[in-house]
């Protein structure tokens, strides 16, 4: 790289950076030069070709960099409204000081009428927000209620808690020989000969820091695909085997696997018997699990699931990704533990060409987690986490979603008087189930407050300030792929515009911490704060991170094998048991079944047949687009206008049997709620699963409430429920319910006013909200046997 | 007469967009009804069994491959930001060599 983070460049000024967010996108910390004219004025983004990951690739929602700096819409300066004023446009201008005065005079205050545990902090998702969320609740508010609130907490936690129980390893990420600075020409490095895609597309989701297009690269260089989608994804079309799943019956389809494999003896032996703890009690409950008994379940043809059981088996290296849609569904965590079990039985975890695996052991991660000492341990008792049905869950560092909801709406044991928005815009069908019903409880808050770029639905609905985020082009930091959980390197982040009034997250942190909890915030810039970090690992700095621009970690392969992953030093995985648990150890401690087993999805054509019977179609949700991040990016206009609407797909023979044409307007509907998009039509969907894109609002239309942007009318989240997850707490069903979908005339149909939303009588993990039968639960598992 | 053609090694388009986004920006096209560069779909349709789902990203005649960029020795905008580097600025003379090594599945254009 260039020795030179900044310089003249003709009559320019070059400045490198390495990309996070905002505006969002995971820390993938693609290498980019932005440059300014001597007044500072953005004037163009390049891909730096010498950054060892994007190698001057850049998607297009940074090569729009300049729409979203100099974007109208943006929120420039602190804010304020009358509680009374929710829902209308009549912000006024403040200074920080005032911001500050005010937001330290409603803290203070909840914390001395109720306690610091009735104010609640929701995180948003991929953005730096993921470091400096936490932080803010745990050592600025002093409450131990934080999280990311999708339902079930279905982004990224499932898998690595199911990682951390089972593997007791950080993120097991795809080996693209993304720690060598000569990549896939390291002498060490092997091209994996088949990869899986299991519930994942990261050609656009570029998932938690893994560069998506690396996929293209391997195929490339030889690689074959195994994808496991509902979707027929543009991988898929090119893969050699498409296991074209019933969404949300991905553990079926791993255990008909696991049946291949161990029945037909596939599997490494070797490493089995040093290294893998219940080989013999999975295999037993596997051994009637054959593809033939997965397609009756999972509509995949017996045939594709063996063909692929042992194309993967039978060819060492190989390797898994796993996506989103583990997460997101109620058995989830089997599903991500028959995907870890079949990687480990075929001796393909941290191996060249496998499956990379860490110590989860960055410096910023631990910090984050570290505030917790700053709540007061009475206080951290009363945090709304599930404990008693769900144990497991209890032990992680969150607030529980689904029993916070339910707390908000009952005020027992308690109420909740104050809610912080940190880079989220939950009502937009991003993150919460059952919006309208979040919408509802956060009106009682006494005080509500946000930092973000753009006025959202959220803060326009619900907030009393604002507080304005700079974006990655405009502030200093540093960029961990997989927040630290397997990062292949450090990358610095370079201001190279003057932010005006808007700040980083961290540095809202640390003015905000300064004013409620001194002790805690100790530095007086950034700088400070990254040199503090950098320094608990390495003997440099922030401004040796600038110069190197990139810092790539070193990697061993096998670490199983030298004591390099477990905190003791001895062989092994850092377990109860010392090896990769396929029958966990822990999981009866929880009330958990140890071993992998089916169960069908809570609203399904077999788990509720009369409902099926009226919403025929199964909807799936929430595949990504090139050009947004969830719901940000809709008012940039280049990106806009390559995706102008929010779309469902809709298989041919499905439209033509309903009299539905491409682009007309289709309202989808289920017993819980309703929304309208544009169709669609394509074989990218088979005839009984439909589609429907999330995170849609429109910034254009009238953003006074009840419109709100139209975030009611396309939001999809309405027809998903709250509190169908699994018995680890995990999992919730986004991408597995029914519905039926109609032509109607504009998106208007799909409007509704959540005064008039009626909650459901039952709030509790057995309910099904609106009169539909009661699904299955956690208790009536093993399905088939 | 141009030095180069553009190759697109189409069966590993993505169909990203980010060729469109780059060159919105280098050429400075504000208006959102024209375009240096655009996509075309085509699939995904069963073809004698197997599917068929290709991209291919079309020049316009806005589009003078970046003269300027080539002429300091640097990748057309949309060559440069392509993520599957599927796009090349191949000169006149190499191209039957280029198309020989690439296989198929390749298009040519000289916009």
């Amino acid at each position: 790289m260039d020795a030179e983070w900044k310089k003249e460049v003709g009559d320019l000024i070059r400045v490198r950076t390495c990309g996070w967010s905002p505006p969002g996108d995971h820390p993938v910390g693609c290498g980019m030069f932005i440059y300014t004219d001597k007044d500072g004025n953005f004037v163009k983004v390049e891909g730096d070709p010498d950054h060892p990951i994007s190698q001057g690739r850049l998607c297009p929602r940074c090569l729009a960099m300049g729409e979203f700096l100099n974007s109208p819409d943006r929120i420039k300066y602190p804010m304020k409204r009358a509680r009374a004023d929710r829902g209308k446009d009549t912000w006024e201008r403040i200074t920080w000081d005032e911001a500050l005065d005010i937001l330290e005079r409603e803290v203070k205050k909840i914390w001395e009428e109720y306690g610091p545990e009735t104010i609640y902090l929701f995180q948003g998702t991929g953005r730096e927000a993921t470091l400096y969320a936490p932080p803010m609740a745990q050592a600025c508010f002093k409450t131990p209620n934080c999280s990311f609130s999708m339902s079930g907490g279905s982004c990224y936690g499932p898998r690595t808690v199911v990682a951390d129980f089972l593997l007791g390893a950080g993120y097991p990420e795809l080996d693209y020989a993304a720690y060598f600075p000569d990549r896939y020409d390291d002498p060490r490095y092997e091209v994996p000969k088949y990869i899986i895609l299991w519930g994942k597309s990261p050609l656009q989701s570029n998932p938690d820091g893994f560069y998506g297009h690396a996929i293209i690269d391997l195929m490339k260089r030889g690689s074959k695909l195994i994808v496991i989608d509902p979707r027929l994804t543009w991988l898929a079309s090119r893969a050699a085997f498409h296991i074209q799943l019933r969404p949300g019956t991905d553990a079926a389809v791993g255990l008909a696997m696991l049946n291949v494999v161990l029945t037909e003896d596939l599997y490494d032996h070797e490493f089995c018997e040093n290294w893998v703890f219940g080989v013999e009690e999975l295999a037993e409950r596997v051994a009637d699990k054959t593809p033939e008994w997965a397609e009756d379940i999972t509509w995949v043809p017996a045939e594709v699931i063996r063909g692929a059981a042992r194309a993967f088996a039978t060819n060492a290296p190989s390797s898994i990704m796993w996506g989103l849609a583990i997460d997101t569904q109620q058995n989830g965590a089997q599903a991500g533990q028959s995907l870890l079990a079949l990687a480990a039985i075929c001796g393909y975890m941290d191996v060249p060409g496998g499956i990379t695996l860490s110590l989860p052991s960055s410096f910023m991660g631990r910090w984050r987690f570290e505030t917790a000492q700053y709540v007061d341990p009475e206080t951290m008792a009363k945090r709304i986490d599930a404990k008693e049905d769900h144990p497991a869950y209890a032990c992680g560092p969150f607030a529980h979603p689904d029993e916070v909801l339910t707390v908000m709406e009952t005020e027992e044991p308690y109420a909740f008087h104050m809610a912080y928005f940190y880079a989220t815009n939950p009502i937009s069908p991003t993150v919460y189930a059952e919006p309208e019903r979040w919408y509802n409880a956060l009106m009682k808050m006494d005080f509500n407050a946000a930092q973000d770029c753009f006025m959202t639905p959220t803060i326009m609905g619900l907030c009393d300030l604002v507080l304005p985020v700079s974006g990655f082009a405009e502030h200093d930091g540093v960029v961990l792929p997989h927040f630290g959980r397997n990062t292949h390197f450090l990358g610095a982040m370079n201001a190279a515009i003057d932010p005006g009034e808007a700040k980083s997250d961290i540095e809202i942190d640390m003015i905000v911490g300064k004013r409620l909890n001194p002790e805690a915030w100790p530095w007086e810039t950034a700088e400070e704060f990254f040199n503090a970090q950098i320094r608990t690992q390495y003997d440099w700095d922030f401004n040796d991170l600038r110069d190197m621009g990139v810092f790539q970690q070193n990697f061993e392969y096998r670490k199983y094998e030298k004591g390099m992953l477990r905190p003791d030093s001895e062989p092994g995985f850092n377990t109860p048991t010392g090896m990769i648990e396929v029958c966990s150890s822990i999981y009866d401690d929880f009330g958990e079944d140890e071993l992998p087993y089916f169960m069908e999805p809570a609203m399904s054509p077999y788990s509720t047949p009369d409902v099926a019977e009226e919403y025929p179609l199964v909807l799936t949700t929430g595949g990504r687009d090139f050009v947004s991040f969830h719901s940000e990016h809709r008012q940039i206009p280049s990106l806009r206008n390559v995706t102008p609407d929010p779309l469902v797909t809709i298989n041919p023979a499905t439209a033509r049997a309903l009299g539905i044409n491409a682009g007309d307007y289709v309202c989808i509907e289920n017993p819980l709620g309703k929304c309208v998009e544009r169709a669609r039509i394509s074989n990218e969907v088979p005839e009984r699963v439909v589609h429907a894109t999330h995170g849609w609002w429109y910034p254009e239309e009238e953003g006074e409430a009840p419109n709100l942007f139209g975030t009611w009318k396309s939001n999809v989240n309405k027809l998903i429920p709250m509190y169908k997850v699994g018995k680890l707490g995990y999992g919730a069903p986004y991408k597995n319910v029914l519905c039926k979908i109609y032509k109607v005339d504009g998106y208007e149909a799909g409007n509704s006013n959540p005064a008039e939303y009626e909650p459901p009588a039952s709030r509790g993990p057995e309910s099904m909200t609106k009169g539909a039968p009661a699904p299955l639960s956690y208790e009536v598992k093993h399905q088939g046997e | 007469m141009k030095t180069h053609a553009l190759v697109i090694d189409y069966k590993y388009c993505t169909g990203c967009h980010s060729c469109e986004l780059a060159c919105r920006q280098e050429k400075q096209i504000a208006s959102q009804d024209e375009w240096g560069i655009k996509l075309a779909e085509f699939g995904p349709e069963k073809l004698a069994g197997e599917w068929y789902w290709n991209y291919v990203a079309v020049p316009s005649s806005l589009c003078d491959l970046c003269e300027s960029r080539l002429a300091e020795g640097k990748k057309p905008a949309c060559v440069h930001h392509c993520l599957a580097k599927c796009m090349e600025a191949v000169p006149l003379a190499e191209v039957p060599t280029r198309l020989a090594e690439l296989g198929d599945g390749v298009a040519v254009f000289m916009p």
